[in-house]
């Protein structure tokens, strides 16, 4: 089994991070799997075998949209700039850079706060405790 | 800059880093509820309400006419006031800052959120797990030593009725103080002895009047977090600065027979 995730010990990193490195390792396997997907339908003749590829990779893109949205709800910087880019009509790159720059500027609810990590706009963090309850 | 106006506080960076921390530990051992229901979000403070699903139907003539309803999220604020004197002192390294009215402002506002989630928000239209459960509670008893005759009642009650757990058992502050006290007496400790009937964990829940058992399966108790606990920054003067601990949520109870109260009267 390989940990190629980590690019610290994972000893010294805190259980949330190490968390946070499994779920962008698993984006990237969705997004690596819709990409083989994809290049397989565009050379597949086989009527039934095109279905079957079209429904796995449905299951990719589901699968790529539920590890995109934890990183998201785990990281207010991301997720605000991912708001003023994902699912909007127009230009994307406009789009990314007038986002990027409004939470440079603390214009978004993830500016930098003062004595706090870039992106945690304050908040103190705490989330869902269940999981430690349990 | 967001609406907690951090960066209008007289306090350094190195100043809000111990702020933060402190105002953490002091909360995370308080919030009690959060280790009990299912926690959405945070979704922002420009998070206004959470969607019910249901319609209320308005008279209109020529068509038919509904209006979606809504449970507005609460917004919980406790206000505390530190001597700027004694955040200088952090500036130059001093550990042991008198922090008492922030520790003091973290555990109002766990009890408040607390209290929301057990016993409901009547003015917020928010119900609590207490007070929404059909079961008939069971009494706890005077002594602590039999807390498992009640426990293992109501997960019985629990499973009876169709609800699977694991289990939970949130203890008001004195009921947590009395099991804890006979746990320290020797013998079977009484926790151990709990936990294997929940086959789950018990929470400290100050605000809590008495004890519930809950079930940990999931989808029963919603909680929906627009801004999650955040220090904020109201004004200052010479000597003084007055900051704030705040959170907006609602919370609903989708299966009332998912808890069993346990009351603290014989």
């Amino acid at each position: 089994m390989g940990f190629d995730q980590y690019h610290e010990p994972p000893e010294e990193l805190p259980a949330a991070t190490r968390t946070f490195a499994r779920l962008c390792a698993s984006l990237t396997e969705e997004a690596e799997a819709i990409g083989w997907y994809q290049q397989r339908i565009a050379v597949e003749q086989d009527p039934e075998a095109l279905a079957i590829m079209r429904d796995a990779q449905g299951e990719e893109f589901k699968h790529f949209s539920m590890d995109l949205e934890f990183l998201l709800r785990r990281t207010p910087e991301w997720r605000e700039i991912a708001r003023g880019v994902l699912f909007q009509a127009g230009d994307i790159v406009e789009h990314g850079e007038a986002s990027e720059a409004a939470a440079a500027s603390g214009g978004g609810e993830s500016s930098p706060e003062p004595g706090t990590a870039p992106g945690s706009a304050g908040s103190l963090g705490i989330g869902n405790l269940r999981e430690a309850g349990r | 800059m967001n609406h907690l106006l951090r960066g209008l506080a007289p306090i350094s960076d190195a100043g809000w880093r111990v702020l933060d921390e402190e105002a953490r530990v002091r909360l995370t051992s308080a919030l009690a509820a959060r280790r009990l229901v299912d926690f959405y979000g945070p979704s922002g403070w420009d998070r206004s309400a959470t969607n019910l699903g249901r319609v209320v139907p308005l008279g209109r003539d020529g068509v038919r006419a509904m209006q979606r309803r809504v449970l507005p999220l609460v917004e919980l604020r406790a206000e505390f006031e530190l001597s700027l004197e004694e955040l200088r002192g952090v500036d130059r390294g001093a550990e042991d800052a008198d922090l008492q009215p922030l520790d003091e402002a973290a555990h109002r506002i766990a009890v408040g959120e607390n209290v929301t989630v057990f016993h409901g928000f009547a003015e917020a239209a928010m119900a609590g797990i207490v007070d929404s459960s059909p079961h008939p509670p069971f009494a706890l008893g005077d002594s602590a030593d039999a807390f498992p005759v009640p426990v293992a009642g109501a997960v019985e009650h629990l499973l009876s009725s169709g609800v699977s757990g694991p289990y939970a058992l949130a203890l008001g502050g004195e009921q947590y103080r009395r099991v804890a006290q006979t746990a320290e007496h020797g013998g079977y400790p009484l926790l151990e002895h709990l936990r294997r009937i929940l086959e789950g964990p018990i929470v400290w829940a100050p605000g809590l009047a008495g004890a519930v058992v809950v079930s940990l399966r999931g989808g029963d108790f919603l909680f929906d977090c627009g801004s999650d606990l955040s220090l904020g920054y109201l004004r200052h003067d010479a000597e003084r600065v007055v900051l704030y601990i705040e959170e907006s949520f609602s919370f609903r109870v989708a299966t009332p027979e998912a808890a069993v109260a346990l009351t603290a009267q014989t």
